[in-house]
């Protein structure tokens, strides 16, 4: 079954707002909510991610960076300057997609660990300039953000902000598998498998990689708009490197090359801490010790391995394997 | 030389011989398993914390730091034996995803162990400040540097003149020919990794009398081993040293003459600008790409 819904692009997505058009009726109040929104703002972003970590096979350990720049630029626009929020938005994530662009030509020549080291180290220098900048920013105790409202219809509650972020994830994943199927997202692939190869096929790969690069940055600044304006505050929390890392574990964790493991991945990697406030001081045992062993006896993630466990002979899982199992190699030597 | 130069020369060179132990660490492991393993920061974590709870019941100093070190490796050899092992084969993602997990249960366990609190250990001969070139340097800087330097000149001796060392870097070189001339690589590999272990707990215990050890201290310093360890180039061993100092040097330099806050910025910056001219780091080699 699990099979079915991966390889049609139109079921997996009609599965997928089945589930966001059902979920209420679980949702007992308005914590549950709450969950359930994040869970949906995440999986924005580890949707974009997952494009450039599962498909295109390049490691970023700033996408925290994109996040914050997302929440932030549109929480200051309309907070200190009172634009509209929507125009906030747009105009934000226009910049945040500029400086993708500006970042990732020179930062995706690397490769492997210096790659995830160039990334680290932007998604850093983000997060200190937004710590530091407090005039602008509030510094490390946050800022508050007026709430979002469209032609003056304001929206507010657990309940309207739900259908906003339901529909933003439907549209998310819906615009990322159309992507995949693309020529873009071939080329991708192709590059994934080895970049050389694809060169020699005649792909631009430097073009692909700033592309998706670029892509998933928008992915992040939009959902970090959306969160700003759905909590009413930001905190640099949000921008740390320990988000970006939390981020990275949703798209591996969830399955990489799997855009629904990336949802499945930000669902239980943000719903397990919730749970694990029950354990109080053992959470980090438990967290970490979750985390290692899914990633030891399922590395090739959630989704692909229980996809290859209900149709073994040439499921999706094994389809995956071979998109996603590189990863960043190791320089041949 | 003025004397506020010698002064952020001896701050960055102390932070950069700290930085500079723990890279070497990133690199041996990275060498003999190409894992990066996110957790070598917890092992600077285990080695200070361990020293100050034991010197705390009782122990001599050199006791403590023993056993410290004998912990810290024990622990490694348990992430090499039971969370690297395996997952032998998974992608290079997948492997750092499950170093970040285990980090995450070391700094849970270590709560559990001991707490959240901020500890001081004694420097190792008091703490008059002794005054060089109008600079003035904790004796502790000087057992880091020292220590150090020795560190250095016996990993030097160890992989150009030991069978173990020499065996470390024939895995690092091609895995399957090291097993073909008879080189036991299970055993290489938690070689590596009680070795990389027991050097970030000698950083750990070394820095702990300056700036204090608590349960998160490794978080920053992993980070940091890391930067450096790309700065001079993965897997190179000379290649951590430079990279260490240089961030140590950079840092202090930084946050002396432009801007404290913004010292790790003025960092990764020019870890970024140095990443852009030199995509392998500063000593690491030209990868190529089979096709």
């Amino acid at each position: 079954m699990l099979r079915r819904l991966a390889a049609s692009r139109s079921s997996g997505l009609a599965a997928l707002a089945l589930v966001v058009a059902l979920l209420p009726l679980a949702l007992q109040n308005a914590y549950y909510y709450e969950v359930a929104i994040l869970v949906g703002l995440n999986a924005i972003v580890c949707v974009g991610l997952n494009l450039l970590i599962g498909y295109a096979g390049q490691i970023s350990l700033g996408h925290a960076g994109f996040f914050g720049l997302g929440a932030y630029g549109s929480a200051i626009l309309t907070a200190r300057y009172g634009w509209p929020p929507l125009a906030a938005m747009a105009v934000t994530t226009l910049g945040v997609a500029a400086l993708a662009y500006l970042i990732g030509r020179p930062i995706l020549r690397l490769r492997g660990h210096y790659l995830a080291m160039a990334t680290l180290g932007m998604g850093i220098i983000i997060s200190i300039v937004v710590a530091t900048e407090d005039q602008l920013t509030g510094g490390p105790d946050g800022m508050s953000v007026p709430a979002l409202s469209v032609f003056g219809f304001a929206f507010a509650g657990e309940r309207v902000w739900y259908w906003v972020v339901g529909v933003a994830l439907l549209v998310a994943v819906w615009v990322a598998r159309n992507l995949v199927d693309s020529p873009h997202g071939r080329a991708l692939r192709a590059l994934h498998g080895s970049e050389v190869g694809a060169e020699v096929a005649g792909i631009d790969s430097a073009r692909h990689k700033v592309r998706v690069f670029v892509i998933s940055a928008v992915y992040a600044s939009i959902a970090g708009g959306l969160t700003a304006h759905y909590a009413g505050f930001v905190t640099p929390a949000k921008v740390t490197f320990f988000h970006s890392i939390e981020l990275v574990t949703m798209v591996v964790f969830g399955g990489m090359a799997s855009t629904f493991g990336a949802v499945v991945g930000a669902a239980v990697l943000t719903t397990l801490p919730q749970a694990l406030t029950l354990f109080k001081e053992y959470e980090m045992v438990v967290f970490g010790a979750v985390m290692m062993l899914t990633m030891i006896f399922m590395p090739r993630g959630l989704v692909p391995t229980l996809a290859a466990l209900f149709d073994r002979p040439e499921g999706p899982g094994k389809a995956s394997r071979d998109a996603g199992g590189g990863g960043i190699r190791p320089p041949a030597r | 030389m003025s004397a506020q130069f010698a002064q952020y020369l001896l701050t960055g060179v102390t932070v950069g011989a700290i930085y500079a132990l723990v890279a070497l660490g990133f690199s041996i492991i990275y060498n003999a398993s190409h894992v990066i393993n996110f957790a070598q920061g917890e092992f600077v974590m285990i080695g200070g914390m361990t020293t100050v709870s034991l010197t705390a019941i009782g122990w001599p100093l050199p006791l403590a730091i023993g056993a410290a070190v004998v912990a810290a490796a024990l622990v490694g050899f348990a992430l090499e034996k039971f969370a690297v092992e395996p997952a032998r084969g998974a992608s290079v993602v997948t492997l750092i995803i499950i170093t970040i997990g285990a980090s995450i249960l070391l700094r849970g366990l270590a709560t559990l162990v001991w707490d959240k609190n901020i500890h001081a250990l004694q420097a190792f001969s008091g703490d008059t400040p002794i005054q060089i070139a109008g600079a003035s340097l904790v004796p502790q800087s000087l057992w880091v540097m020292g220590i150090t330097l020795v560190i250095v000149l016996l990993l030097t001796w160890f992989f150009g003149r030991t069978l173990l060392g020499k065996a470390l870097l024939a895995t690092s070189h091609n895995r399957l020919a090291a097993q073909l001339v008879g080189i036991n690589v299970r055993h290489v590999l938690l070689a590596s990794f009680g070795l990389s272990a027991a050097l970030g707990a000698v950083a750990g215990i070394l820095v702990a009398p300056i700036t204090f050890t608590s349960w998160d201290v490794g978080v920053m310093l992993g980070l940091k081993g890391f930067a450096a360890a790309i700065l001079g180039g993965l897997g190179s061993g000379p290649g951590a040293v430079l990279g260490g100092l240089a961030l140590g040097l950079i840092e202090a330099m930084g946050a002396g003459y432009i801007s404290s806050a913004y010292k790790d910025v003025i960092a990764f910056v020019i870890i970024l600008a140095v990443l852009f001219f030199m995509p392998s780091g500063l000593l690491g080699t030209r990868s190529t790409d089979r096709v």
